[in-house]
C-alpha cells in the first residue's frame, strides 16, 4: 500500500499547485540552460556558415570574431596557391546599426565574394547574390522581406533572399553582401575625414582592398595542419583550423555569458532546493500526528521515510515535467534562440532527483524524531 | 493429558518510571505490580498526573521503564533493558491501540486504514482487504468501507479504529479515552464492542478514562494516585 500516493491523492489540488509553482522555477532553470546553448549555437553558426576548414587572419590576433583582423585583399590568391587548398574566399565582418521603417536595426554584416566560400549556408526564400553590387541576403530576424530596399552606409541595397537562424554571438541577425560593398561600408571614410586624409598625402578614393579573413577548404587527401603551418610562414598572417576558431569563440566570446548563466543556474537550483526542502518540511509538519500514529501501530522507519522521500520525488518530477513542457512550448517566443537538448533535460532531471533527495532530508529528520506517544491524547 | 495453566497477558512487576535526575527527578510511576488476564476489560482511573497514561505507555512499549519487569503475552519484553530490538514489530504483533480521537489516517479510506496494519505485518494484499472487510462487518461499519475518515460520525470512526486495533489479532488492546468524544449511547456501544472483543478473542482490554458513565463497564478498576495503584475496584 503506497502511502505517499494516497496522501498526494488526498491533497491533490494543493500538491499540484505546489508542483506547478516549482515547475515554473525549474522552467526558468531549464530556459537558462537553453539560452546558453542558443548563445553557443548562434556564435558557432557564424563560424560554421562558410563551411571552411581553415581561417587565415592578421598575425598576432585571434580574429575575426574575438579580435579585429585586417589583412590585404590579395591574401586569398596567396592562400589559394598553397598545396592542398581547393577553395578559398575573402570575408569581412562588421556590426552596424541602421534605421529601417523608423526602427533601429542592429545587423552583423558579412562580406564575401559571390561564387566563392563565405556565403550564406542556405537560402530560405528568394535567391543568393546575383549582382556584383547593392544586393543583400538577410536573415528573417531582420524583418526584411525579399525585394525590400534598405539604406546602409549611404548606399541603398535590395534584399535578394532571406535565411533562417543566422545571427551573431551578440544575437544580431546576419546580412550577407558582396565583398566590395562590405569593404566600402567598413573602410570608406565619410567626407570630412576623407578630406583630412587627402590633405595628408596621396588621394584616397573609395575603400582600400582590405579584408578581415580568408577562409579555405583543403582536399580530402591533404593535411589541414600542413596547410595551416604553410600559411603561418607569411609573417603578417595567422592561421587556424575551424576547431581552433570555434574554441576561441566559445572560450573568449561566450565564456563570460556561460559563467554568468552558470552562476545564475546554480543560484536557481539552490533556491529550488531550499523551496523543495521547505515544502517537504511543511508537508511533514502537517502529518506529525499521522506519523506518530504510524509509529505507534508498528510502521517501520523505512515506510515513513518512503512516504516523505516518494512525495519529494513526485513533487520534483512533476515540477520538472511542468517546467520542461512549459519551456518547450514557449521557447520560440524568446527574443534569442533557446536550444533544448535532450541530454540537458536529462541532466537537469537527474539534478532534480538529487535535489529532492537532499531536500527531503529535513522532513525525514523531523519524521524520525516524532515521538509515537504524540499520537495519544488530545 | 495436560492442562494449560492460565497466564496473564500483561504482567508488571515493580514497574517504575521516573523522568529527570537529582532535584528535577519526577517519579511518574512507582513500583507497580499488575496482572491482566484474557477476557478482562479493565479501567485505569485517576486524576491528571497520577501515572495512568505513563502506565499505558509502558505497557504499550512506547516509553522505556526505569525499573522492574514487563511481560506481554508470556514474553518478558523489559527487564533492565528492552529484550526485543524492534519495538515497533513487537507492538505490531502483540498490541492494538485505540485513541481518543480515533487517529485514522485521513488519506486512506476506511478499509485501507484497517488493511494497513496487515500490510505492514506482511500479509498478502488480497488477504489484507478480506480480513479488513470481515472486521468492518463484524463491527457493523462494513457499509462505510470506501468512505474517508472525515465523512464518518464519531461512533463510526471509533468502530473503524477498533477494527484497525484488532486487525492483526493482538491479544492486548490499549485504549486511551476511547469514549471521551462520544455521547452516552455511543460510548455504551463502544464499550460493548470492547467487551465482545475481549471475550471472543481472549484479549485483555486496558482503558484509560475519566469518563464516569463507563465505569460500570469494567471488570476491574485500577485507581492510580501519585504513581501508585491506590486501590483496585471490581464490579
Amino acid at each position: 500500500m503506497n502511502l505517499a500516493l494516497r496522501d498526494i491523492r488526498h491533497h491533490l489540488g494543493r500538491f499540484l499547485m505546489t508542483a506547478v509553482g516549482l515547475g515554473l522555477l525549474l522552467g526558468v532553470v531549464l530556459s537558462m540552460i537553453g539560452i546558453y546553448r542558443g548563445l553557443v549555437a548562434d556564435a558557432l553558426g557564424l563560424v560554421r556558415a562558410p563551411g571552411a576548414e581553415i581561417w587565415v587572419v592578421e598575425t598576432g590576433t585571434r580574429g575575426p570574431f574575438a579580435e579585429g583582423s585586417r589583412i590585404p585583399g590579395d591574401t586569398r590568391e596567396s592562400i589559394a596557391r598553397l598545396a592542398g587548398v581547393t577553395e578559398t574566399g575573402s570575408m569581412t565582418f562588421q556590426s552596424l546599426e541602421a534605421t529601417h521603417r523608423d526602427r533601429k536595426l542592429r545587423l552583423q554584416v558579412v562580406g564575401y565574394e559571390p561564387g566563392r566560400l563565405g556565403g550564406p549556408p542556405a537560402i530560405a526564400e528568394g535567391r543568393g547574390l546575383a549582382r556584383s553590387r547593392f544586393e543583400i541576403v538577410a536573415d528573417v530576424k531582420t524583418g526584411l522581406v525579399v525585394g525590400e530596399r534598405i539604406g546602409l552606409g549611404g548606399d541603398v541595397f535590395t534584399v535578394a533572399g532571406t535565411t533562417r537562424d543566422a545571427v551573431s554571438s551578440g544575437g544580431d541577425p546576419v546580412v550577407w553582401m558582396a565583398l566590395r560593398d562590405s569593404q566600402v561600408l567598413q573602410f570608406r571614410l565619410s567626407p570630412a575625414p576623407a578630406r583630412r586624409e587627402a590633405a595628408r598625402g596621396p588621394v584616397v578614393s573609395g575603400a582600400p582592398d582590405t579584408i578581415n579573413a580568408v577562409v579555405a577548404r583543403v582536399a580530402a587527401d591533404a593535411s589541414i595542419e600542413a596547410v595551416v603551418e604553410a600559411a603561418k610562414r607569411w609573417k603578417h598572417l595567422a592561421a587556424m583550423t575551424e576547431d581552433e576558431q570555434e574554441a576561441i569563440l566559445t572560450r573568449s566570446v561566450v565564456e563570460k555569458a556561460r559563467q554568468q548563466i552558470g552562476l545564475f543556474t546554480t543560484v536557481l537550483l539552490t533556491v529550488s532546493t531550499v523551496i523543495i526542502a521547505l515544502i517537504i518540511y511543511t508537508m511533514t509538519m502537517d502529518k506529525i500526528r499521522e506519523i506518530a500514529t504510524l509509529k505507534l501501530i508498528g510502521a517501520p522507519d523505512g515506510r515513513i521515510v518512503g512516504l516523505i522521500v516518494q512525495q519529494a520525488l513526485a513533487l520534483g518530477l512533476i515540477g520538472f515535467s511542468v517546467g520542461a513542457s512549459l519551456i518547450a512550448s514557449v521557447k520560440d517566443f524568446f527574443p534569442r534562440r533557446v536550444v533544448m537538448l535532450p541530454e540537458d533535460a536529462a541532466s537537469l532531471g537527474l539534478v532534480v532527483i538529487v535535489v529532492c533527495l537532499v531536500a527531503s532530508g529535513l522532513g525525514v529528520r523531523l519524521a524520525l524524531r516524532v515521538d509515537p506517544a504524540t499520537a495519544l491524547g488530545g | 493429558m495436560t492442562i494449560d495453566t492460565p497466564r496473564p497477558l500483561v504482567e508488571c512487576r515493580a514497574l517504575a518510571k521516573h523522568f529527570g535526575e537529582g532535584e528535577t527527578r519526577v517519579d511518574a510511576l512507582r513500583a507497580v505490580d499488575l496482572e491482566l488476564w484474557p477476557g478482562e476489560v479493565v479501567g485505569l482511573l485517576g486524576p491528571s498526573g497520577s501515572g495512568k497514561t505513563t502506565l499505558l505507555n509502558l505497557i504499550g512499549c512506547i516509553v522505556e521503564p526505569s525499573a522492574g519487569t514487563l511481560c506481554l503475552d508470556g514474553e518478558t519484553v523489559w527487564e533492565g533493558k528492552w529484550l526485543r530490538p524492534d519495538l515497533r514489530r513487537l507492538r505490531l504483533e502483540k498490541i492494538g491501540f485505540i485513541f481518543q480521537f480515533h487517529n485514522l489516517l485521513p488519506f486512506l479510506d476506511v478499509s485501507e486504514n484497517v488493511a494497513l496494519v496487515l500490510d505492514m505485518a506482511g500479509v498478502a494484499r488480497a488477504d489484507t482487504f478480506a480480513r479488513a472487510h470481515e472486521l468492518l462487518d463484524y463491527l457493523e461499519v462494513g457499509h462505510r468501507k470506501t468512505a474517508k475518515p472525515s465523512s464518518l460520525s464519531g461512533g463510526e470512526a471509533q468502530r473503524v479504529a477498533i477494527a484497525r486495533a484488532l486487525a492483526n489479532r493482538p491479544r492486548i488492546i490499549l485504549a486511551d479515552e476511547p469514549t471521551a468524544a462520544l455521547d452516552g449511547e455511543r460510548a455504551g456501544i463502544v464499550m460493548n464492542l470492547l467487551r465482545k472483543v475481549a471475550v471472543e478473542h481472549s484479549a485483555t482490554v486496558v482503558v484509560v478514562t475519566h469518563d464516569e458513565k463507563i465505569w460500570n463497564r469494567f471488570d476491574r478498576i485500577f485507581h492510580l494516585r501519585d504513581g501508585r495503584i491506590a486501590s483496585i475496584g471490581t464490579l
